[in-house]
């Protein structure tokens, strides 16, 4: 019995090819952009676990100093001579090879930190070429694409061990690549044995580092906010996605009710057929959950290298460009898939157990359903905004921003029914013609079955005037605060202070003015950040970026009295004007001012020069900004690269640099963008699904109007007219919705993701634009029902009235 | 006796007069009885209680010897699957089977499907040549054939038809009657047949008409 | 990951001592002298300058073996050994500064009982201060082991010493005295390897009595007897096609001491040596003069291992058999190796230290 029940149950899709097809489809593209965020996510996580583990090994104990970031050579002496296997490292920032990387240098010799995989790449490296100039620099394939190759520099290893970003190399080739000769930064403490004394007592001014979980790593705290904003995009579509499934599923049953009761009119049990349906949507589930894994795969491949590109420039934190296969998320995304399906069949299951063996059960009977608990609906709409609400109260940081976020979405996704239901009565009400009437009462009559995919296309049109409103308002700032920001024309780094100073004099008679730029990399408020000492210069005064500022700020800063700090330091330490805020040991200003500072990650500080010179006597002096009369920048570069002998990269004109700054900050949101594009196609995919569902339906409704003198066409223009109506609708109510979307991503979201509050601007341009891809996609998601109509033989409109089925 | 039907009771909802009030008939072995009455005279609703696809009011309903009322959904599938085939004036094939998978249907549901016996009776019904077809490219008198034959591929004990021929036209509707009661008779089984058509009705071993809720 | 990475950066060669005879020769020390200095047969020593490394060769070692007996007569040997090994050649005019040092030291040390071997190692890069040797006033190191000379100015550096080393399961603190003079190998200290030429600068201080304390298994043991010291450099000490050596220091009752070792190869080897009065007067033996012939083997981490030699020097009427003290005196260090105490009986009785590489 149950192979004939299955032969006829599967004959169906034989039959609707494209309806399979749908069904497969759908569940694969829900499944595909949520997989694929996963993947991307899971990548960048174990990526920042593999960098975490490189540098600091799971359990393996390390000594810092108590006080400044140097472990004295004495103390590291003290503790060998003692006994203790103590394995020295340095590791700081620099750019090498042209790349911005974290270089460990580790004592060869001893390290635990060592990829295993080094002898593939380089099968004939020894002792000589690891612990003697000019040394060997082990980095990821990822990062050496990028690099340039330097035949004096280290020779480079690749290793897949080696995370991206980070440059492992022997201690002696890191101390010139920093330039901080004979510095250690931390002790690994080896297990291999104890010494005579306790290492407290010899070593005094070290103490263990606090072992870190990988997620309170620097990095894991920067990125969160990014792979929790992609997670939500991903559940977003997959949501979207689902609509799909609900849809086609619907369709699908809805097609098939006559052969169902057919079935249990010839003795099929209930019980049975149900197994066989949920069996059927298994198996298709898992189907479309392989190709979905299949295409999420793909997407994230495609993906990641902007991915990387956008972690490494909003958060210096470095994600490989390639992917790897990984079990638990193939299983996940599997998972997904099922959950998702018996999410989306639940309610075409629940009919079919309910489904009469003989009264011909017409859609307007779940219409009518549909409208009485349309009040219901409506209200638990308003509930779930107050409750996203209630959310920012409940919760901290950027889980509230997304229980705001999610509690808008899926409130106003449900009020989106009732509201269109009150709208089109006003509409019928209002119409004078019987015909008039005849629409507008049909389209209220199609709402309940149109309502979920309305529902997605509302979804998606709000979220992407949200994101998009957000990254062009971002775009807006920037480039507005880029200006103001890179106020110099030239900006010149050096080899050396000598040079700097050479330079200095050079430059003296043939420009306007210059400032130097020297910074500390130093820690505030307990994460890395820098100090910055400026002069007292015009470019700071005139043009500095400052949101809030103490009346004579630039004053109290060069009279030594204050400091000025950026806006992420600001919001992630609380600090106010006023405040003092701690800059090194036993050393603390009150802030004078607060500046914006977007696209950086770290917390950063400017005080007047000569108190950082004070603190730190040493500090490099190696860039300058320098101001030149109008049109002679062009000669004073070749002048510098000919009489001064300045190599060309050495040199950065504003132009170039501002230039730069915005190529990262476009390859910063594509990624967005492509989640955004991906996701409105799904939600139109949904918006045709749906229409070809109720197409089945829709006849009997249609054949009373033809027979009384409406032509097919004309019946035909006005399905589509219904569409791009319900869809213009759809997109009236996703504009406030989709602002108010921004307006949560542009002041909470940001604030606690970033570290910056934007200020929000309209495009209503975008809008349009927006607005006519939606009335394009209802319009392209009728016209196949519409054709349909216009061609079909009137015979099958006869028929409706022949067969109540 | 193949069926036997006592003091048969049915009420619809929001209607306080019962449709059938108390109808009791019998059939016996191998005997084709038609049942015929006005529109709305409940010969049809009848028909659904004796298949078992409906619940009865009252009274009781004997199949083989099995009494209907009491059983599970899951039994009386069972009985529909075993021991009655229905024939349905809108035929209800499976439209995304074949005329060869249709015949065959419900005999593989009740697990005894014979090929022979099932080619002998397309052979008999004038379907052999239309096996491969689906039941869309069919007309209606080819459909109704389909539908019979595939009530007979299951050599059920007893048949019961809802107006087989009334999506007919007359010379189409003459046709299948005779084809089907020939086959019926040369089965051995039993044939309760409801129909409007006195003219229909004539050509069965017996006649009932059905008015006011029972059989006059 | 620790293991497999010392074993990488060891395993590539270039240390003293690595593990089974390659083409190379034994631990890459065949391979060319290209850039560093060679020992040359003028070579004066000059003290207290030459016990401090030379930077400039390729290879060093300070290298101390002891017998030793407790209170009760149980026989003890231990081992302090610091090698030195240049990446590439540092003259001493242009010393390599912090970790850009070419300098690599390794250090051993055992502790032979009867029924046990303890063995520890240390490694660490020169130019820290982790490890290193200079010359006034003498001190050898690495870590928390150390030859500290406690000598006063009137005497030689190595006269008197204080030697530790620690191991996880042992550690020992040894005073060393010696009762005679430095010696020096082969013609006046330049010692030849090979029939080709390959040699080293080569002297000892063999006379020293031994006086301190063992500790293991929680056991603090005093303990007296005689100490070897061997002073040793070069940049190519071994032919390319010599697979290993066994090297035998042992000190008659009579008082006097015999070194010898023989390099083997393809063929029939290479034997050297001396012969030490008691006063130090030093007397080479050349490669005919001496055979050594394994006895007994026993099966040592897998390799069969000649624990019983036959000795005989017949210029000296001398034949003794040599048998270890622990057959399992294996040095299961980074670079592995047999090295430990043995009896003499025959025609001399009296006691000494075998090393034996390459098997």
């Amino acid at each position: 019995m149950i192979r004939a029940v299955a032969q006829a149950l599967l004959s169906h899709w034989r039959r609707h090819p494209g309806q399979f097809a749908t069904l497969v489809l759908g569940l694969a593209l829900a499944t595909a952009l949520w997989s694929a965020v996963q993947a991307i996510n899971a990548e960048a996580r174990a990526s920042y676990a593999q960098a975490a583990a490189l540098l600091t090994p799971q359990d393996q104990p390390v000594l810092v100093p108590r006080q400044g970031d140097v472990v004295a050579r004495g103390s590291y002496l003290a503790l060998r001579r003692d006994g203790w296997p103590v394995s020295a490292v340095l590791d700081g920032d620099t750019r090498f090879g042209g790349v911005s990387v974290t270089v460990m240098g580790v004592d060869m010799l001893s390290s635990p930190v060592m990829p295993d995989d080094l002898g593939d790449s380089a099968p004939d490296l020894g002792p000589v070429d690891l612990l003697t100039a000019p040394g060997i620099a082990i980095v990821s394939p990822d990062t050496a694409a990028r690099m340039q190759s330097d035949p004096d520099g280290p020779r480079l290893i690749l290793s897949e061990q080696v995370p991206p970003g980070i440059v492992l190399t022997d201690i002696a080739v890191a101390e010139a690549l920093l330039d901080r000769r004979g510095e250690i930064s931390r002790l690994f403490l080896l297990p291999d044995r104890q010494g005579r004394r306790d290492w407290a007592q010899v070593a005094p001014d070290l103490q263990l580092a606090p072992s870190r979980a990988v997620s309170d790593t620097d990095t894991a705290r920067l990125t969160d906010s990014f792979h929790l904003n992609l997670t939500a995009f991903g559940l977003l579509s997959f949501a979207v996605g689902l609509f799909i499934v609900q849809g086609t599923v619907g369709l699908a049953q809805e097609q098939r009710r006559p052969m169902l009761r057919t079935l249990r009119a010839l003795g099929v049990p209930l019980r049975l057929l149900m197994l066989c349906l949920v069996v059927e949507l298994a198996a298709l589930a898992l189907l479309a959950g392989v190709l979905g894994l299949g295409l999420g795969y793909g997407i994230a491949a495609a993906l990641l290298p902007d991915v990387a590109a956008t972690l490494r420039g909003l958060y210096g934190a470095d994600a490989p460009g390639s992917l790897t296969l990984r079990a638990p998320w193939v299983l996940a995304g599997l998972g997904m898939t099922l959950a998702g399906t018996a999410l989306a069949s639940l309610q075409s299951l629940w009919r079919l157990a309910q489904l009469p063996l003989l009264a011909s059960a017409s859609p307007q009977g779940w219409a009518r359903a549909a409208a009485r608990s349309a009040r219901w609906q409506a209200l638990g709409g308003l509930a779930l905004v107050l409750a996203g609400m209630l959310g920012t109260v409940l919760f901290d940081g950027l889980l509230a921003g997304f229980a705001l976020l999610a509690g808008l979405l899926m409130g106003a996704a449900l009020i989106l029914p009732p509201v269109l239901g009150q709208v089109l009565r006003i509409g019928a009400r209002r119409a004078r013609t019987p015909l008039a009437q005849w629409v507008w009462a049909d389209l209220r009559a199609q709402l309940p079955g149109l309502s979920l995919a309305l529902m997605a296309l509302l979804l998606a049109l709000a979220a992407n005037i949200g994101v998009g409103t957000m990254v062009s308002s971002f775009r807006l700032t920037f480039t507005g605060w880029l200006d103001q920001r890179l106020a110099s024309d030239l900006y010149i780094t050096t080899d050396s202070d000598a040079q700097t100073q050479a330079l200095r004099d050079w430059l003296t008679p043939r420009v306007d003015g210059m400032v130097p730029i020297r910074r500390v990399e130093t820690r505030l408020d307990g994460a890395p950040g820098r100090i910055y000492g400026v002069i007292d210069d015009p470019i700071y005064r005139e043009h500095w970026p400052l949101l809030a500022a103490a009346p004579m700020g630039w004053d109290q800063i060069f009279d030594q009295r204050g400091v000025l700090v950026n806006e992420q330091l600001a919001r992630r330490a609380g600090l106010g004007l006023g405040d003092p805020v701690e800059l090194g040991a036993g050393w603390s200003l009150p802030v004078v001012g607060i500046y914006s500072d977007y696209g950086n990650p770290e917390g950063q500080a400017i005080v007047a020069l000569d108190a950082l010179l004070a603190r730190h006597p040493d500090l490099p002096d190696r860039q300058l900004g320098v101001r030149v009369p109008d049109g002679t920048l062009p000669a004073l570069m070749d002048d510098l690269r000919d009489d001064f002998g300045l190599e060309r990269d050495a040199m950065v004109d504003q132009a170039t640099l501002k230039a730069v700054s915005l190529r990262v900050f476009e390859k910063t949101f594509v990624v967005t963008g492509a989640l955004n594009v991906l996701t409105l196609g799904v939600a139109g995919f949904a918006l045709l699904t749906a229409f070809l569902t109720l197409w089945t339906m829709r006849l009997p409704q249609l054949a009373p109007v033809w027979a009384m003198g409406l032509t097919r066409a004309h019946l035909a223009r006005l399905e589509l007219l219904r569409s791009v109506a319900l869809a213009a609708l759809a997109f009236v109510l996703a504009l406030p919705l989709g602002l108010g979307l921004a307006w949560v991503l542009l002041t909470v979201i940001n604030v606690q993701a970033f570290g910056w509050r934007l200020p929000m601007y309209l495009f209503p341009l975008d809008w349009l634009r927006l607005g006519g891809l939606a009335l394009l996609a209802a319009a392209l998601a009728a016209v196949i029902p519409a054709r349909r109509l216009s061609r079909l033989p009137p015979a099958h409109l006869l028929r409706i009235f022949a067969d109540d089925r | 006796m193949v069926l036997t039907v006592e003091n048969l009771v049915k009420r619809y909802p929001g209607s306080d007069r019962p449709v059938l009030r108390g109808l009791s008939l019998s059939v016996g072995a191998g005997e084709t009885v038609a049942l015929t009455g006005e529109s709305g005279s409940g010969k049809s609703t009848a028909l659904h209680l004796i298949a078992g696809l409906d619940h009865l009011d009252g009274g009781e309903i004997t199949l083989g010897g099995t009494p209907l009322s009491g059983l599970s959904d899951a039994a009386r599938a069972d009985l529909r699957r075993n021991r009655v085939a229905l024939i349905f004036q809108q035929f209800n094939l499976i439209p995304s089977l074949t005329v060869d998978q249709n015949l065959s249907f419900h005999a593989r549901l009740a697990g005894r499907d014979d090929p022979q016996w099932r080619a002998e009776i397309a052979g008999r019904l004038g379907l052999a040549d239309l096996g491969a077809r689906y039941p869309e490219a069919l007309s209606g008198g080819q459909a109704q054939r389909v539908a019979i034959g595939r009530a007979l591929a299951l050599r059920p004990p007893l048949l019961l038809a809802d107006e087989p021929t009334g999506n007919l036209d007359e010379t189409t509707a003459g046709a299948v009657l005779d084809l089907m009661l020939d086959l019926v008779r040369d089965t051995g089984a039993a044939l309760l047949l409801v129909t409007h058509s006195d003219k229909v009705a004539a050509r069965l071993d017996r006649h009932l008409h059905l008015s006011g809720g029972v059989v006059a | 990951m620790t293991v497999d990475r010392r074993r990488f950066v060891l395993g590539l060669g270039a240390l003293p001592l690595a593990g089974a005879a390659q083409a190379q020769g034994f631990a890459g020390l065949g391979t060319d002298a290209e850039g560093f200095a060679l020992p040359a047969r003028d070579h004066r020593f000059v003290f207290p300058r030459d016990h401090a490394a030379h930077p400039d060769f390729r290879i060093e070692w300070w290298y101390v073996t002891g017998n030793l007996t407790d209170a009760q007569g149980v026989g003890y040997g231990i081992q302090w050994t610091l090698f030195r090994s240049a990446l590439a050649p540092e003259t001493t005019a242009q010393p390599g500064d912090g970790w850009t040092s070419p300098q690599i030291w390794l250090a051993h040390a055992a502790l032979t009982r009867g029924d046990h071997h303890h063995v520890a190692e240390r490694l660490a890069r020169g130019g820290i201060g982790a490890a290193g040797v200079r010359s006034a006033p003498f001190a050898a190191w690495i870590d928390d082991w150390a030859m500290l000379s406690q000598a006063g100015p009137e005497q030689d550096a190595l006269d008197l010493l204080h030697l530790t080393a620690r191991g996880s399961d042992f550690s020992y603190d040894l005073g060393l005295r010696a009762e005679g003079p430095l010696i020096f190998h082969g013609d006046a200290g330049y010692s030849v390897k090979s029939p080709a030429g390959q040699a080293s600068h080569y002297y000892s201080q063999p006379f020293y009595q031994v006086t301190g304390e063992i500790r293991f298994d929680g056991q603090v043991v005093e303990v007296i007897g005689h100490a070897w010291l061997d002073r040793e450099w070069s940049s190519q000490p071994l032919a390319g096609d010599q697979s290993g050596w066994d090297w035998f220091s042992l000190s008659f009752d009579s008082g006097d001491k015999l070194m010898a070792f023989q390099l083997r190869d393809d063929g029939d080897g290479f034997r050297s040596g001396s012969w030490i009065a008691p006063d130090g007067h030093t007397t080479p033996i050349g490669d005919r003069d001496i055979r050594m012939t394994p006895l007994d083997h026993s099966r040592v981490d897998g390799r069969r291992v000649p624990t019983r030699w036959q000795i005989d020097l017949p210029a000296r009427e001398l034949s003794v058999t040599v048998t270890a003290l622990n057959p399992q005196s294996w040095m299961a260090t980074s670079v592995p190796y047999w090295e430990g105490p043995v009896r003499l009986k025959g025609s001399h009785a009296g006691q000494g230290y075998l090393e034996m590489t390459g098997y």
